[in-house]
Formats: structure tokens, C-alpha cells, sequence
């Protein structure tokens, strides 16, 4: 197999991934503590390996989102599109910031992401008013570190670039 | 790298693809939200993704099977009594509602009323994933070829659960009554005071704004159908009222209700076409 189909095969499966542990069924209650590994598992592509995965992936990963949610087709796409632009755009310092720096950054994008998706929903109709919102943007900073470390291996161990 | 005056030849760059998939996201989201156009788009799709969802549902799955390879006999013997319990209960209960209902028609009849259309109801089994975080919606294994169509109500053994708000072939998404987007017009079995209950996305907390202080309502009230939107049959039990503040600041009560089906229990949800009265009401046939 050749390092370009093999760089793309792991791409694909690192996001399936991601797709279902974003649908994952689980108790109502722990509904905020459940970070979007899908936005995750893209900022740490479109940081990587930019030239491969940046708005594009970021778009048809949101109409999958939306698809699976059920939400207004073209919500998450939108929302996904911008962070991935945003984190191809500040590559060269988001690889070079400390870890914890990084996870900063990360908050701050996903953020930008549910943020885009509230105004969408609260345009549309109601949007949750709960403060509990917010929470999966912060586990998803608090995970970073770890997603990292394991999207990084998976990089280096089957040579994705 | 073919390269074009010392530039490399590249696809277009990530702004201009923004701007580009931007719109197209934007022009997608108001069709999807004025129109019925991309339902077909949305339908394949789902169908395409369904995989997805098994993958997703497998450790429940797993899960329940372990649960129902560790239930001893004697939990069985158990249920199967207490079931059997509500069973006759349940059926001395019908004995009564045929009279009932008998009377209700003759009665109906002298009034030169239209006469109800018992329901009709159909088993759907939920698919075990979740949906949009902080939305309320479910997905079940019915869909176009049941007949299922937008806009039908969903109900369980205890009270209504939502309505349908998208169809696929053999899938379809089923919008709660917690949705924050959800609304139904309801009626207080006691005092006849008419309402509208609306979702606040908290799963067992429902709103029903704009009742004056003088409002003839009481904590413990049930809250049932009226079939004023002609979406919902009337007399469905939707939600009993557990808190009602009085802030002499605000011109509307607040109001609190907790839905009457068991929204996050059970495997299973019944979808219903209902009988006449509430479909000439609405002026569409199913």
C-alpha cells in the first residue's frame, strides 16, 4: 500500500471513530461531560497534516454531524469548516505552543464551534439557556493533552504526513 | 510540485473554500429550514449513516445481553406475576370503557357530533445513540415504508413523547416534547384551562409560560392533549404540573411540569394515526 493510501485510510478510520463516539448512547445526565471528539479529532489533523485535512474534511465531517444528529443540515458544517480553517491558518504556532498552551487554543476553538451552532439553533428556534453547554468544551481541553499524545503516535506509527 | 510563476499548484486556498462551503452551508440550512427539498438528500443520507448508528448502539446492545444472561428464574417468575397482576387490572379497566364508550358514541350521536376514530398504533423500537447534544430527539426503526409521515404523534404506555420530524425509509427522527423547540397545546384535566407546554431541553422539565396570576391551575394538575394544533388527538395525558411561582415582578406565572411518558425508560414508543376528528381538524390526510 502506498504511504498516500495509507495516510488517507487512517485519516478515514481516526474520524469513524470520532463519528461514533460523538453518537455513543449514554445516561441524560452525562450529557456535559461528553466533549466533541469529532472537532477534537479535527484540529489535531488540520494542526498535523494541513495540506490533507483542513476545511473541506471539517465541512463533510459537520453534514455527517448533522445527518446523524438530526440537526439542521449544514449547522455543524458550517461550524466545523470555520474551526478548521482557523487551526490550518494558526498551524505553525499552535505545533509550537506548550501542551498547555494548546489545550487553551483548543478551548478556545471549540468554543468557537458551539458557539456558531447556538446562534444557529437560538435563529432558528430555542436554544438550550443552560450553562451545562459550555461544559463539553471544557472536558474537551482537559482531554486534549491525551488526544494528542494518541493521534500523535497513531501519526508517527504508521508514518501519516 | 508543479509550480505556476514560483507558486505552487495548489486547489484553491482554505479562505476561499470557507467563503464557498460557508454558503453553500448557509443556503442549505435555510432550505432545510423553509422547505421540504432536502428531506430526499436527508433520507439517503440517513439510510448511507445507519451503519454508523449500529456500530454506535453495540456496547449497549452488549450490555442488555449480559443484563438478560445474569436474570434468574426467580426474577423472571416474578415479573411474569406482577405482569399477570396488571394484566387483570388492566382488563377489568377495559370492561368498563367499552360501556363507555359505547354511551360516548350514543351520546355523540344525539348531539349530531362527529363521532371519534379510535387510533391507530404502531410499535417502534428505539435505536440506542444519542442525538445532538442538549436537543431532545430520538431515533426509531420505523420510517417511510410504515407509512410514517412528518408531523405524527408519538406516544408510550403513559403519555405522549413527541412527534415525528423526519422520515427516512425504514428510520425516522422523533422530535420530544423536551425539545426546546417543541411546543404543544394542552388542557388542564381539572379546570379546563387551556395552555401550551413547551420543552426547556431538560429532560424531565417542561415550561408553560404566559398564565396570568389568576390562571385556574395547581400543582399536581394533569395536562392532557387538547388537539388544538391538530398535530396531537386530544385526551393524551402530556405532563403533570409540579411547580407554580407567583413573582409579583413578572406579568406571567411560571409554571413547571413534568412529562407523563417515561421519555428516557422505555425500548419502545408507539407511533399513531389518529381517528377523525383530529385529522379533519387539520385538514390533511395522513
Amino acid at each position: 500500500m502506498s504511504p498516500q493510501a495509507r495516510g488517507r485510510l487512517i485519516l478515514l478510520a481516526s474520524f469513524a471513530i470520532a463519528i461514533v463516539m460523538n453518537i455513543l448512547p449514554g445516561p441524560a445526565w452525562a450529557e456535559p461531560f461528553v466533549p466533541d471528539w469529532v472537532a477534537l479529532t479535527l484540529i489535531y489533523w488540520c494542526m498535523a497534516v494541513p495540506h490533507r485535512v483542513s476545511v473541506g474534511t471539517g465541512w463533510t465531517l459537520g453534514i455527517i454531524l448533522d445527518v446523524l444528529y438530526g440537526s439542521l443540515l449544514g449547522q455543524h458544517a458550517l461550524a466545523k469548516s470555520v474551526i478548521a480553517f482557523i487551526t490550518v491558518r494558526l498551524h505553525p504556532q499552535l505545533r509550537m505552543f506548550p501542551r498547555w498552551q494548546q489545550a487553551v487554543s483548543v478551548l478556545v476553538l471549540l468554543a468557537i464551534n458551539q458557539l456558531l451552532v447556538v446562534w444557529i439553533r437560538g435563529a432558528i428556534g430555542h436554544a438550550p439557556g443552560t450553562i451545562a453547554y459550555w461544559t463539553p468544551s471544557i472536558v474537551g481541553m482537559v482531554v486534549w493533552p491525551w488526544i494528542f499524545v494518541v493521534l500523535r503516535d497513531v501519526r508517527r506509527r504508521w508514518q501519516v504526513s | 510540485m508543479i509550480t505556476v510563476f514560483g507558486k505552487p499548484l495548489r486547489g484553491p486556498s482554505p479562505l476561499t473554500r470557507l467563503v464557498l462551503l460557508g454558503l453553500l452551508s448557509a443556503a442549505l440550512m435555510m432550505f432545510d429550514h423553509r422547505g421540504q427539498e432536502l428531506d430526499r438528500i436527508r433520507a439517503g443520507l440517513m439510510v448511507i449513516l445507519y451503519p454508523v448508528q449500529v456500530v454506535a448502539g453495540v456496547p449497549v446492545a452488549l450490555y442488555h445481553g449480559l443484563i438478560d444472561l445474569f436474570t434468574t428464574d426467580k426474577d423472571l417468575k416474578e415479573q411474569n406475576e406482577r405482569l399477570e397482576a396488571e394484566r387483570t387490572q388492566l382488563l377489568v379497566q377495559l370492561q368498563q370503557l367499552d360501556a363507555l364508550e359505547a354511551e360516548n358514541t350514543r351520546l355523540r350521536a344525539m348531539l349530531g357530533a362527529a363521532s371519534r376514530v379510535a387510533d391507530r398504533a404502531l410499535a417502534a423500537e428505539l435505536v440506542e445513540v444519542s442525538t445532538e447534544p442538549f436537543s431532545r430527539r430520538i431515533l426509531v426503526r420505523r420510517g417511510a415504508q410504515d407509512k410514517v409521515y412528518i408531523g405524527q404523534p408519538v406516544i408510550d404506555a403513559h403519555g405522549i413523547v413527541g412527534q415525528v420530524t423526519q422520515v427516512a425509509s425504514h428510520l425516522s427522527t422523533v422530535t420530544l416534547i423536551t425539545d426546546p423547540s417543541h411546543a404543544i397545546p394542552v388542557l388542564d384535566n381539572r379546570s379546563g384551562l387551556r395552555a401550551v407546554v413547551f420543552g426547556s431541553g431538560d429532560q424531565d422539565n417542561l415550561n408553560i409560560p404566559y398564565l396570568s396570576a389568576v390562571a385556574d391551575i395547581k400543582e399536581g394538575d394533569l395536562l392532557v392533549s387538547s388537539g388544538m394544533g391538530g398535530v396531537f388527538p386530544a385526551g393524551y395525558p402530556v405532563a403533570v404540573v409540579t411547580k407554580i411561582e407567583n413573582d409579583p415582578s413578572e406579568s406571567f406565572l411560571q409554571v413547571r411540569a413534568r412529562p407523563a411518558a417515561q421519555l428516557n425508560h422505555g425500548k419502545q414508543v408507539l407511533l399513531i394515526w389518529p381517528g377523525q376528528a383530529a385529522t379533519t381538524a387539520k385538514g390533511k390526510a395522513p
